[in-house]
């Protein structure tokens, strides 16, 4: 399995808590991880938006959006804290980008300082660890570097907790469970029920991050710490060189006359296939129909 | 009798006024210190009245001759009455000059008074309904008493039912005249505005001078001190002066384009919100015409307040297209956009709160030094076909080419295209900067981002530096504003001039030929914000339009009235909702001229207005109509034998 590491950007963490955990009673703590992102267009560093976009859920999480749910009738009772964590080469030009995190309201961040090329997996989970954390939310996918995804997959695993991917709201509803939508293909949504702690990674289908306030990520406090870097093994053999564009692939419109059809045939839907129409039937037939199509399909587990 | 009562009276109410001027004075110094030289000022204080003030107030001529009346006889009348009745001069002389003075302030009240039987909307209402039976109170007690010290009457004269009469006119006129200029009367325009005059912020004004550039914004966070203006003492001190000069005379109302729109705007009305601002209360006393859509009376603030919680909506400072309508018009010379702009300045900076598309913008000119996120290796594309020589190859020459945002832009491509055809056909020596341009940051300004502002002037003026040339020339008027008036804050000093003035000089230079255009029916010129009123360039493209035989269809407000397109201060991103659209407006001040044309100087006006839906009339920039009438000029023989 290939190792989630750093190449330039690094993840980074921040965890803000406002809520109760409910069963424990201690405020809740949700950790962000962030990277250093890469704009398309120009290439230049700036703040990645899959990880702007979680914190922004976990700053609206901290902020009551569904703590009423949190604990029982003990609602808004714990303060939170939010505690933001960068785990990279953080170089001048990337704590400005940095910076750009904690003007979207968070007073500090603890940027964890590795040498370029280090697999942050091990810092990141050492930091989740001490932080006591219920919950960690990161981008899907880090916009430079290797790029692979698989950050929170790796937190998830040395951490021993669930891990949920493409979320795209989370809402607390009390005794440290959590309802998280889930992003699927196709704009579909499935709402799943988690007990924290869990990671989840966010998708870029989440709701925009709040606008960054220039001063205030000014004055934020980046809190470095110096930490020895693990060799990352598998990039040290792996061979970077430039992604290919991959071509689209374009159905071939036949007989399109016009710019709109070859439009519509480029962009439509490809039609589901197989399934059956039970109109007539009884409903026990539906329900089982219904039941098989769920555990086909892993929804459900059979018992 | 009354003469010896006179003295007290007179005595009392300067007391009162002097105690109201020292509690006003130190309302004002709550504000940030800005340095100002104290005596020149002062000494300068009259000139720039009677020149400067008057001249604005003098485009509406009955007005001017009211206030010189009133205002003249009111002073000369004050001095006078000091001087007979305070300490009791015995002059026939001195108080025949009263009476005159007093005559003279009597026959300018009565032009007041007629004004305020039907009142315009513009004008506020309120206690300035009282001011013009208060002005002909005092002038007329003051006639009467000053009767037997000139001689006309015995002095006997003014005892019994008569002596109180005229004793309570005399308190009634001081009341307004003294303590009301203390204590927040109407009569605190004059106090005010004297000293708004002698300590304005932007001297540069006075003189015929011009000073429109926005003032650069310190960024350091490290002092404890917030960015921009949160509450009322983040302004400078003479910035809060400014706003109590305001005398309610909505003729900036009148100009703005957003509240014409039904946008929540309305300067006069944001000036006063100021003055409730600084001296703590509600708006509920405010008599004139509200903004658009909000109720009055539930705003209230202190001088430590955050304005926009409570005194001020966001959405209001963020109606104003910057257009300078209101400052142009104001005849206090109230500097209505800064204030605006540092509001501003403390929503982006601070609290990360610019609406509509700001925050998009904002990041895409961080990440890619353009508002739309367009590949800045791409900003050359447009001059594929071109062979413009680049600044980074040639090194050297006469005129730079700022091409500015309009370069991503098809539409505006056309006008850039024209435009280098024209410098072409003149054998202008010039070279452009290719991918080395960068925004000139006047959206991140105006979105009240002055870091992104200020990173991408810098960042232009270190890539200026690296090239010699004598004159920079853009078809954009805003990048023009910034670079001629912005960026000299930051140590860039050029010489710059819009499109327009160089066409026109190579027209008279006799370096193009154009052809009449006679074609294109009726012609009208829209005159865009950032080169008429920001930089006083009227004259330039009606001089290129007049070298092409057309005769102007003036607009009614055209020139330094020019009304906004909609499309400056970042308005179209910020985009605030109102009744109207701003450029459907402008179209149809346009449509009354019958024109089939109007030219334009700026890409954004013509974006503007041709985002008007059809039918209206053609849109085209100046410089896509001189290059259609371009006429070859015969090339010395040699270079023909070439062709
Ligand atoms: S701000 Fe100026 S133009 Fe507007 S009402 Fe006041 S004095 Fe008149
Ligand atoms: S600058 Fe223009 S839009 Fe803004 S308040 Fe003044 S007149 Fe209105």
């Amino acid at each position: 399995m290939s190792r989630d590491s750093i190449k330039s950007p690094a993840a980074t963490l921040a965890s803000n808590l406002n809520s109760s955990t409910g069963q424990t009673g201690k405020p809740l703590t949700i950790t962000t991880l962030v990277s250093v992102g890469q704009h398309p267009k120009s290439g230049r560093a700036r703040v990645a938006d899959q990880d702007a976009k979680a914190l922004e859920l976990a700053l609206s999480l901290s902020a009551g959006k569904g703590t009423a749910a949190v604990g029982k009738g003990e609602a808004g009772a714990g303060k939170s804290q939010i505690n933001l964590i960068h785990a990279g080469t953080a170089t001048a030009e990337q704590q400005l980008v940095l910076r750009g995190y904690l003007g979207m309201g968070v007073g500090q961040m603890r940027v964890l300082k590795q040498s370029d090329g280090a697999d942050v997996i091990p810092v990141l989970v050492d930091a989740v660890r001490k932080s006591g954390s219920d919950v960690v939310l990161t981008g899907s996918r880090a916009e430079a570097g290797e790029g692979s995804g698989m950050t929170p997959y790796l937190v998830a695993q040395s951490l021993g907790w669930p891990m949920v991917p493409a979320a795209v709201e989370i809402t607390a509803v009390g005794s440290g469970e959590f309802e998280i939508l889930q992003a699927l293909p196709r704009g579909q949504r499935r709402l799943l029920k988690v007990r924290a702690p869990f990671v989840a990674s966010i998708d870029a289908a989440a709701a925009e991050a709040r606008q960054t306030a220039w001063a205030a990520g000014q004055r934020g406090a980046l809190e470095h710490m110096t930490l020895s870097s693990n060799d990352d093994a598998v990039l040290a053999e792996a061979a970077v060189e430039p992604a290919r564009k991959r071509p689209k692939r374009i159905a071939r419109a036949k007989k399109a006359k016009t710019a709109a059809d070859r439009f519509k045939a480029a962009t439509a839907k490809s039609a589901s296939k197989g399934g059956a129409v039970l109109v007539k039937e009884s409903a026990e037939e539906k329900a089982e129909a219904i039941y098989q199509m769920l555990l086909s399909q892993g929804v459900l587990k059979a018992r | 009798m009354l003469e010896s009562v006179i003295p007290w009276l007179l005595a009392g109410f300067i007391a009162v006024l002097v105690a109201g001027m020292l509690r006003r004075i130190s309302l004002w110094r709550a504000g940030q210190p800005q340095q100002v030289n104290l005596v020149a000022g002062l000494m300068a204080m009259p000139r720039r009245y009677l020149v400067d003030l008057h001249h604005v107030v003098d485009r509406d001529k009955v007005m001017s001759n009211t206030h010189v009346a009133t205002a003249g006889g009111f002073v000369a009348s004050m001095l006078l009455i000091i001087l007979v009745h305070g300490f009791g001069l015995d002059s026939v002389w001195l108080a025949r000059a009263l009476l005159l003075t007093t005559v003279v302030m009597f026959i300018g009240a009565l032009f007041v008074f007629r004004r305020r039987l039907n009142p315009p909307s513009r004008l506020s209402k309120g206690p300035w309904m009282r001011l013009p039976k208060s002005l002909l109170t005092f002038a007329a007690t003051f006639f009467v008493v000053s009767l037997p010290a000139a001689g006309v009457l015995p002095d006997g004269f003014g005892s019994g039912v008569l002596a109180f009469i005229l004793l309570a006119g005399i308190v009634a006129g001081l009341g307004e005249m003294l303590f009301g200029m203390g204590w927040a009367g109407p009569m605190k325009h004059a106090f005010a505005g004297a000293l708004h005059l002698a300590f304005h912020r932007r001297p540069e004004r006075f003189g015929g001078g011009r000073s429109t550039g926005l003032k650069l914004l310190d960024l350091d966070t490290s002092n404890g001190k917030t960015l921009g203006v949160a509450k009322p003492t983040d302004f400078k001190w003479n910035q809060l002066l400014g706003f109590d000069a305001c005398v309610q005379c909505g003729r900036c109302e009148a100009m703005c384009p957003a509240f014409a729109a039904g946008q929540p705007l309305n300067p006069k009305k944001l000036i006063q919100d100021m003055v409730v601002g600084l001296a703590g209360g509600t708006d509920a006393k405010y008599a004139g015409s509200p903004y658009p859509g909000k109720d009055v009376g539930n705003a209230k603030g202190s001088p430590i307040e955050v304005i926009t919680e409570g005194l001020v909506s966001q959405e209001t400072l963020w109606s104003c297209t910057t257009c300078r309508a209101c400052v142009e018009e104001c005849p206090m010379m109230i500097e209505h956009v800064d204030a605006i702009v540092d509001m501003r300045r403390f929503l982006t900076l601070e609290q990360g709160s610019t609406p509509g598309k700001g925050s998009e913008t904002l990041q895409n000119l961080i990440a890619t030094d353009n508002p739309n996120g367009n590949d800045p290796q791409s900003r050359s594309w447009w001059a594929a076909d071109q062979n413009i020589p680049l600044m980074s190859e040639k090194k050297e020459a006469d005129v730079l080419f700022w091409v500015s945002d309009g370069a991503f832009d098809m539409r505006s491509q056309r006008i850039l295209r024209s435009f280098v055809k024209i410098l072409k056909a003149a054998n202008v020596d010039f070279a452009y900067l290719g991918d080395e341009e960068r925004d000139s940051g006047d959206v991140a300004r105006r979105l009240g981002d002055d870091a992104t502002f200020q990173s991408l002037a810098k960042r232009n003026i270190a890539t200026l530096k690296q090239y010699k040339f004598k004159r920079i020339v853009t078809t954009d008027p805003h990048a023009f504003h910034c670079l001629k008036n912005e960026y000299p804050d930051l140590g860039g000093n050029y010489e710059v001039l819009h499109h327009t003035r160089l066409i026109n000089e190579l027209v008279a230079g006799g370096k193009i030929k154009l052809d009449a255009l006679t074609t294109a029916g009726t012609v009208t010129y829209h005159d865009p914000c950032y080169l008429g009123r920001y930089n006083g360039e009227y004259d330039a493209p009606r001089d290129v339009l007049k070298a092409m035989g057309i005769e102007l269809a003036e607009m009614e407000r055209s020139g330094f009235r020019s009304r906004c397109c909609g499309g400056g201060g970042a308005a179209p991103i910020t985009d605030i909702p109102g009744e109207r659209r701003i450029a459907d407006m402008r179209m149809d001040d346009i449509r009354e001229t019958g024109a089939d044309l109007v030219a334009v100087g700026c890409q954004q006006c013509t974006a503007m207005l041709e985002g008007v839906v059809e039918p209206r009339p053609q849109v085209q920039d100046i410089a896509e109509m001189v290059a259609a009438q371009l006429v070859e000029i015969e090339q010395p023989a040699s270079k023909r034998e070439v062709a």
